[in-house]
């Protein structure tokens, strides 16, 4: 063997074995958060961390239970406004629209989707902050409902689409109205993967800050109704961690570890709903 | 069912009295390759089973069967390209001027045992990266311009693209791709050529080029063919092997082997009964 | 709702019919156009997006029109306003970022679309799949107590030892700044160059391997010199989509980056980003220029992801293209 042969083959040899390396980089990053949450963060989920509001700044104790209140009651908000808005308008993509406002559509919603979510808070500030001149929970909601959109949207749309023909042809063979096709045919067959959309938008929502910021803001209180201000899990997070006390530091950690749970257990759930084609029965 | 093998040194000679006959009996035919008792499976699965012959040097050996018979795999052990295939494995001895391949470095292999594919596939490069790559990994000393124009006249293509040799290789026509991926096959010097089914895409006027190309090449290396058109083995062979299921039925030389074949499946497949 | 018939006798429709039909065409005109105002709703929210980050700034640009851009003072004290200091710290992390994600990353793409076997490729993508779902609040939680103290004290030192005789790592190591944000933001962009590049390298022609792999070329050789290159379009649509999103970023780096409105030559000095600067200083902006300087920034933002993505989903679609051979590297 050559020299130059035999310095091509380990060239060969190391390169690959380099490319090995970097996976393995890029998937034990998963794995260190992971574990540094844990250990850092996992004595710190406990009861009270459910259950107590903030102790006073400074104080030890306290939880983040405001916080995972106003986080679910903003997430019921972008839900509401999200899903039905992705849901009919990928109906609408799918099964009635002509080529050109189809493009439209979804050009906007791509647009959309590509908007940095501190840019979403800002238009949700101007749009419900603003004129009623205070922050509000409705306003978080709605900043995170419009990200869920386009999310939702072209999901859905794929999975419309890909249902195959000949089941449209024959429910409107037997003179079902497109309505109607749509509504127990389609919809039901698509089911499993509109299913695993809503829930990747909604652990994607779930974890941003950002739009948070100046639309819900925060609260050290409870915060009845939709009009106040509120506390929500991420923003806790945030303000926790640039905070200089040491309890507040290990509540972040123990906030953290239960969004990234939640977060990761629905993205598990979902990707294993759409590869194992777990579907929930219909008749 | 018993094929009737050749053994792998000797080869058939046809009934003296023929010129091809004179002429052949004349010159001490070598191998350039020898398969020996090769058996090939596919995870648990045996595609080939225990082939033995010899490819002639400086002579075109076809490998003819239907679909399906093991010919492309046989094919494509001899320079050891099964090994892509994750469970791909290989029992026997491939020799290449007597030194078992399998035993060798497979990148030098490949080197000398060059290979065209059924679809063009040329690079998405220049017409002249795409001849110059062999080239220029393995280092030649020759100046790579010369090797590309030395390689492009070999495969019949100089004068048709000698002016435009840093256009892209897809502007090129099926048959024009064929005769590049040909050119730069030849541009390693490779001692051995092999081509699977390299006109099944092609054109009728195309095919007869490749096929004036291929009995030309011979006295540059030796080439093997695998070739689904048995009027092109007839034509452009020397000597033609019959696989069937994966079992070398017969190997003879060519005019005889369609003329007189020994084993009635040959007959029978060269007649068209199945194919 | 006699929507639904099931009479198939030869007849067909008969009388009734038009009322039959008429009623059909109206349940299914009704559904079209709710459908339609629902994805109407998507345009039209879309248009005020732009309207209001236009309107919403109209302050600012006729203030100080373009010098906006060229002004490095952030000063709200003075109502002066700059956004060049965030333009800055945007482009060097994201440079950081870019350099060492993208060779990770590929890397990573090559060796799960080239060398690792399906099953292994395909769970390795799963985890890579989660790790693009961590939220950036998490990354800048570890960036805060993991990332920072790590590079004030180990990573930063070292730097200034062996190459402190560079602009580059002048200055106290403080463990904030264009540095650490970049490192951190690289780990948040890996997960997409790695997907979209080991899509596209899995898409590149067999034939074209096997090619390069008979003409005697290594493994490695078959793999960077013709794979590589005839999935470039794709991979750079990666690296773009991946700029957008370390463009964007917010949380993670307003946690690392030292908040500073500087331009230095030095990544080990704290700066600031655009999407940084708004996170920290929106709600506490007092005065029309003030939060409508913030939402220039804001509006720069935005065209600049505009761009990016778009850039990228047409390098992506031409490289899919390439594989039917009409394209030419």
């Amino acid at each position: 063997m050559s020299a130059r042969l035999r310095w091509r083959k380990f060239v060969s040899a190391f390169m690959l074995s380099m490319t090995g390396v970097c996976a393995a980089v890029a998937v034990s990053a998963l794995f260190l958060i992971l574990s540094y949450l844990v250990y850092h963060g996992g004595t710190s989920v406990s009861w009270t961390f459910f259950t107590r509001l903030p102790a006073p700044v400074g104080e030890a104790g306290g939880g983040m239970s405001n916080a995972i209140v106003g986080s679910a009651k903003l997430l019921l908000l972008a839900t509401l406004i999200g899903v039905p808005i992705g849901f009919f308008g990928a109906i609408y993509l799918a099964e009635f629209s002509g080529s050109t406002t189809a493009f439209v559509v979804r050009y906007a919603a791509d647009l959309l989707n590509g908007v940095p979510s501190i840019v979403i808070g800002i238009f949700a500030y101007t749009l419900a902050v603003l004129p009623f001149k205070h922050f509000s929970t409705l306003a978080g909601g709605f900043a995170l409902g419009v990200m869920m959109i386009p999310i939702t949207l072209r999901s859905t749309e794929e999975f419309l689409r890909s249902v195959p023909n000949p089941l449209r042809e024959g429910a409107m063979a037997l003179g079902a109205s497109k309505w109607k096709t749509i509504a127990t045919v389609i919809v039901p067959s698509a089911y499993r993967g509109i299913l695993t959309a809503v829930l990747l938008a909604f652990a994607r929502v779930a974890g941003e800050t950002a739009p948070l910021l100046f639309t819900a803001l925060g609260n050290r209180f409870w915060s009845p109704g939709w009009n106040q201000p509120t506390a929500s899990l991420p923003v806790a997070i945030y303000n926790y961690a640039i905070s200089p006390y040491e309890d507040w530091h290990r509540q972040a950690w123990a906030g953290g570890l239960v969004l990234l749970g939640l977060i990761l257990v629905i993205n598990i759930v979902a990707r294993g709903i759409l590869a194992r084609g777990i579907s929930v029965s219909r008749t | 069912m018993h094929a009737s093998v050749r053994p792998a040194v000797s080869v058939n000679l046809p009934p003296i009295g023929t010129n091809t006959a004179a002429r052949e009996s004349a010159a001490a035919l070598t191998m350039r390759m020898t398969v020996s008792k090769v058996n090939f499976f596919y995870g648990s699965k045996q595609t080939l089973f225990d082939i033995s012959m010899g490819i002639a040097t400086n002579k075109v050996t076809a490998l003819i069967g239907p679909s399906g018979c093991g010919k492309s795999t046989l094919l494509r052990t001899l320079n050891r390209m099964h090994e892509t295939v994750r469970g791909a494995r290989l029992e026997g001895e491939i020799l290449l001027d007597g030194k078992n391949i399998l035993s060798q470095d497979v990148t030098s292999l490949r080197r000398r045992v060059g290979m065209v594919f059924q679809r063009p596939n040329p690079f998405p490069k220049s017409i002249f990266e795409n001849v110059a790559y062999g080239p220029r990994i393995n280092g030649s000393k020759a100046p790579i311009a010369e090797c590309v124009e030395k390689s492009l006249r070999r495969a019949a293509l100089w004068d048709e693209v000698k002016d435009h040799l840093h256009k892209s290789a897809y502007e090129l026509s099926g048959g024009q791709q064929q005769r590049l991926c040909i050119a730069r096959a030849l541009a390693v010097d490779p001692e051995v050529l092999l081509l699977d089914e390299p006109c099944s895409a092609l054109d009728p006027i195309s095919t007869a080029k490749i096929e004036e190309l291929l009995v030309q090449l011979k006295d540059l290396c030796t080439i093997v063919t695998v070739t689904h058109n048995m009027q092109q083995a007839a034509r452009v062979s020397d000597f033609t092997a019959f696989l069937l299921i994966g079992q070398l039925i017969e190997f003879s030389p060519t005019p005889q082997l369609f003329t007189t074949p020994g084993d009635p499946r040959t007959e029978a497949y060269i007649t068209g009964r199945f194919g | 709702m006699a929507t639904t018939t099931t009479t198939v006798s030869g007849a067909g429709p008969v009388v009734g019919s038009r009322s039959f039909l008429s009623r059909l065409r109206e349940g299914d005109e009704i559904a079209r156009l709710i459908t339609f105002l629902f994805a109407a709703s998507v345009v039209l929210l879309t248009f005020l997006l732009v309207f209001e980050l236009w309107r919403g700034s109209v302050l600012p640009r006729h203030t100080f029109g373009f010098s906006f851009f060229r002004t490095s003072i952030w000063d709200p004290v003075f109502d002066q306003f700059g956004a060049l200091p965030f333009i800055y710290g945007t482009l060097v992390t994201s440079a950081v970022a870019l350099l060492v994600a993208v060779p990770l990353g590929l890397g990573a793409a090559i060796f799960l679309a080239e060398l690792a076997p399906l099953r292994l490729s395909d769970t390795l993508e799963f985890f890579i799949d989660l790790l693009a779902a961590v939220p950036s609040v998490i990354y800048g939680l570890l960036g805060i107590f993991i990332v920072v103290p790590l590079m004030r004290q180990v990573v930063q030192p070292l730097l200034k030892q062996y190459l402190g005789f560079l602009p580059l790592f002048k200055g106290p190591a403080f463990g904030l700044g264009f540095l650490t944000a970049g490192v951190v933001l690289a780990i948040m962009i890996i997960p997409y160059i790695i997907s979209v590049s080991r899509e596209i390298l899995l898409s590149v022609p067999r034939d074209q391997r096997e090619a390069a792999l008979a003409l005697g070329s290594t493994r490695w050789e078959s793999t960077w010199k013709i794979v590589v290159p005839f999935a470039r379009g794709g991979i750079l649509g990666s690296i773009f989509l991946a700029l957008a999103r370390a463009l964007g970023e917010t949380m993670a780096v307003t946690m690392v980056i030292g908040n500073t409105p500087v331009i230095s030559a030095s990544l080990l000095s704290p700066g600031d980003s655009i999407a940084s600067v708004i996170a920290s200083q929106f709600k506490e902006a007092t005065g029309e220029l003030y939060t409508q300087s913030l939402i220039e920034l804001g509006l720069v933002l935005f065209l600049l992801t505009l761009i990016l993505n778009g850039l990228a989903r047409l390098m992506i679609v031409i490289t899919s293209q390439r594989g039917s051979g009409m394209g030419h590297v």
